[in-house]
């Protein structure tokens, strides 16, 4: 399996081919991709260095333009994608029919990869996006337990590509306006969820209350691990049950099912965390690699390491596991 | 680990010019060596960031536009529109980029106020320059350096060895 | 906006309900809507979970005939969230046997539906007009956009796509997100496989509030809903002008017999906009009007429009 990594900036590109990448997964610095936060991504200068120093380690480098286009700006889309080819991507990462289409009709050689944000979450969603764009492998959204994920890979003829460790989204990626609904930003349309300017912390009394926009997502009492306010993360209150409505503030981590993942067919596993910095990139990446050749046995200790980095620092499987839903 | 008194006292008498003049120094390095710096920050680059080391009696105030870092008491410090507090080491050590300010974060060693987009697209601006400050401030400390240098390393090692050990016994 | 534009007028349209209704409250409500609603097209099914369908199924055959013998036009709508084998075989099976046109709500239906005319529901990413261009070349006739996207998008998705007709979500609560994780279930101390269709408990969805008592989304099963409920009405003439040729109403637990004849006779010419505000008010009362998303603004905001026209009567 090959192992797919995330990169925010030039140096978490470099860490991460450095520590064992098989290819490194990016994105422009605008809202072609769906990390679009503040002092993150790549110029065009940028990613044709990085790609360089990449070919040269024989590690391939993938970009990330997986927002919706939005009516009327196709330009900025279409021009991701001709420079993402210009640059020598070896594959782009796209979630917008129309771009897809735009895609194939353009440039029929560039490798397509279907973006988890497309949703396609069963074989004949995948079907669909190889019989209409051609595409050479899909991100599996992270809906499906791996007895799903062996089922649909005997069904298709397609790679799979499956998050195996970061931050998870509770609902299922690029079918969710909950951000935009409470700050008017959305994944699907500006790339960036809950963003930072409509986020703020205030004290009141012993408690930290963090906000997003009009809404308070959460209050920490004192000495309480506090996390980003992230919509679907937050604290609620629903009739008279207080807590997590939609999911812990936890991580995916799926290291003790790489042999099952392996054997359910799966192609690549990849590492979510564009917007972590360097040392997590670097981190995680030596950690999964290692973990990838390691024994069984010699897993746990890896996964305990990884506990460290994860928001809230708590894992899940997800809904890799049938009891999550 | 807050910082040793023998650290920590002498900077009431140290004049703040003092002070000043090495953050300054270290301050236009990183700027020369990361142009690239202000591409990331864009409109951010004209805010203005406090960072208020917990353990010390000073703060520090930034202002990328004008290239400026400035030294205060933190009786006196000035308005600013994003501010971080945490220990002196672990702010350091966000600087060099060796850990992840989210990990920090959720384990509430760091407090964030003010504009919160501004103090991300900093750490994310700050996190792809390479800043390696005990190299950086030896190499402009003279016959002082090896000292400098070891220092800086220690402290670092420490604030290092102590987060990665609270993150895996505290919370789980 | 100005009184001598004289747009063609759109025709409502009723998509399906997303609530678990129990059999004979589903059945009812359609019936009462053939009977009495001034809509032209409705589009019925389980589009949520696939958990839910036996409490329609025995009923959808006469709900069917009873629209049909009033006039509508009827259409079935698919899954939004198809994962499990079995949810794959349902729309296989549906879009197979089916004598109605599908809505589609999720790619495999996409997959299916290929060169047979068939309409797009608004869960299905279309955000451009050269998505809309795709799907109508491979056989999609009209599509309802999503209900995030602003006015602007609406109107470059129209332009670009003549020979489609299209649909906006103009009033109920917003479907915000799906997961395959039920949080209705879990706030109740369940699971989704073992769920007991807790959710058909709460006909209107659930209010989730903030913890600082602010009523926020409404959980409905694995579809999460906005507290407020969408509502363009002072946009209905904009929208008429841009081409919209359907204006959807989404179905919510009031009376949406109601609803429907405010909307149409705002839409004649018979009432002013601020009247049929005012009704709508009265008709679903203590759920927050929005219209955020259409206005490039927090989805859940209520931007008030000056009305500067009205329809003419008809």
């Amino acid at each position: 399996m090959e192992l797919i990594c995330p990169a925010g900036t030039p140096a978490a590109f470099r860490e991460a081919v450095d520590a064992g990448a098989d290819a490194v997964y990016c994105g422009f610095r605008d809202e072609t991709n769906a990390r679009n936060f503040p002092g993150l991504n790549f110029s065009r200068e940028e990613l044709r260095t990085a790609i360089a120093y990449a070919k040269q380690r024989k590690v391939m480098t993938f970009i990330a333009i997986n927002t919706f286009m939005r009516a009327g700006q196709e330009t900025l889309w279409h021009q991701a994608v001709d420079d993402a080819v210009a640059l020598g991507a070896d594959a782009v990462i796209l979630a917008d029919f129309g771009l897809m289409a735009y895609t194939v009709e353009r440039h029929p050689q560039q490798r397509l990869h279907v973006s988890v944000q497309a949703s396609a979450s069963n074989a004949d969603a995948v079907r669909f996006l190889v019989e209409a764009f051609a595409a050479k492998r899909v991100v599996l959204p992270r809906t499906l337990t791996i007895a799903d994920i062996a089922r649909l890979a005997n069904q298709i003829d397609c790679e799979i590509e499956v998050f195996a460790f970061g931050g998870l989204c509770v609902m299922a990626e690029g079918r969710c306006s909950l951000s935009s609904y409470a700050t008017g930003k959305s994944p699907n349309m500006h790339g960036v969820c809950s963003p930072a300017s409509h986020v703020r912390y205030r004290q009141d009394g012993r408690e930290l209350v963090s906000e997003l926009g009009d809404y308070t997502i959460n209050r920490f009492p004192a000495g309480e691990a506090a996390g980003y306010p992230t919509l679907c993360k937050g604290r609620f209150d629903i009739a008279e049950e207080r807590g997590y409505a939609f999911e812990d503030p936890v991580s995916l981590d799926v290291m003790d099912h790489i042999d099952a993942l392996r054997s359910a067919g799966v192609s690549a596993l990849k590492i979510e965390g564009r917007q972590r910095g360097k040392a997590y990139v670097a981190e995680v990446v030596s950690v999964m690699r290692r973990a990838l050749t390691a024994g069984a046995a010699e897993r746990p200790a890896l996964v305990s390491r990884l506990k460290a980095l994860s928001e809230g620092q708590k894992t899940t499987t997800g809904a890799y596991e049938k009891r999550w839903r | 680990m807050t910082l040793p008194l023998a650290i920590t006292a002498p900077l009431s008498f140290v004049p703040l010019v003092a002070i000043e003049s090495v953050v300054q120094r270290v301050f236009a390095r990183v700027i020369a060596a990361h142009p690239g710096l202000f591409d990331r920050l864009a409109d951010h680059a004209a805010k203005r960031y406090a960072f208020l080391p917990s353990d010390l009696p000073i703060g520090f105030l930034v202002e990328p536009s004008v290239r400026r870092i400035s030294v205060h008491r933190k009786e006196r410090a000035p308005a600013s529109d994003a501010r971080m507090e945490g220990e002196f080491v672990l702010l350091l050590a966000l600087l060099e980029g060796r850990i992840d300010g989210d990990a920090v974060f959720f384990s509430r060693d760091l407090t964030v106020s003010g504009d919160m987009e501004a103090m991300l697209a900093l750490r994310n601006a700050l996190d792809d320059c390479e800043i390696d400050l005990p190299n950086d401030l030896a190499r402009m400390s003279g016959p002082l350096a090896p000292l400098v240098r070891r220092a800086g390393e220690e402290i670092r090692e420490r604030a290092l060895g102590r987060v990665l050990k609270e993150e895996t016994s505290q919370w789980n | 906006m100005t009184t001598s534009v004289s747009p063609s007028k759109p025709a409502l349209s009723l998509g399906p309900i997303y609530y678990l209704w129990d059999g004979p409250k589903w059945r009812d409500f359609y019936f009462r809507i053939a009977d009495e609603a001034p809509i032209a097209q409705v589009t019925i099914g389980e589009a949520v979970c696939s958990k839910r369908l036996h409490f329609i199924e025995p009923q959808l055959g006469d709900v069917i005939e009873r629209l049909e013998s009033a006039g509508k036009k009827v259409s079935l709508a698919s899954l939004a969230l198809v994962t499990l084998e079995r949810e794959s075989q349902l729309v296989r099976g549906l879009v197979r046997d089916s004598a109605h046109p599908i809505e589609a709500n999720d790619l495999s239906a996409l997959h299916l539906l290929a060169g047979k005319p068939h309409s797009i529901g608004p869960l299905v990413n279309v955000y451009n007009g050269a998505t809309a261009r795709l799907l109508a070349s491979r056989g999609a006739r009209s599509i309802c956009l999503p209900p995030e996207l602003p006015m602007a998008s609406v109107r470059g998705i129209i332009q670009d796509n003549p020979g489609v007709a299209f649909e906006v979500f103009a009033f109920g609560r917003v479907p915000l997100a799906i997961s395959a994780r039920c949080a209705h279930a879990r706030s109740k101390g369940l699971i989704k496989d073992n769920c007991q269709f807790i959710c058909g408990q709460d006909t209107d969805g659930l209010t989730v509030e903030t913890l600082d008592r602010q009523p926020f989304l409404a959980l409905n099963g694995v579809q999460t809903m906005s507290h407020t409920c969408q509502t363009l009405m002072q946009e209905l003439l904009e929208l008429a002008a841009a081409g919209v040729s359907r204006i959807r109403l989404s179905p919510q637990d009031c009376d949406m017999v109601a609803v429907a004849e405010i909307y149409d006779d705002a839409i004649a010419g018979r009432r002013t906009i601020g009247e049929s505000l005012a009704r709508l008010e009265s008709v679903y009362p203590g759920i927050p009007f929005s219209n955020g998303f259409h206005h490039g603004q927090t989805g859940a905001a209520w931007v008030k429009v000056p009305i500067s026209a009205e329809f003419p009567v008809a």
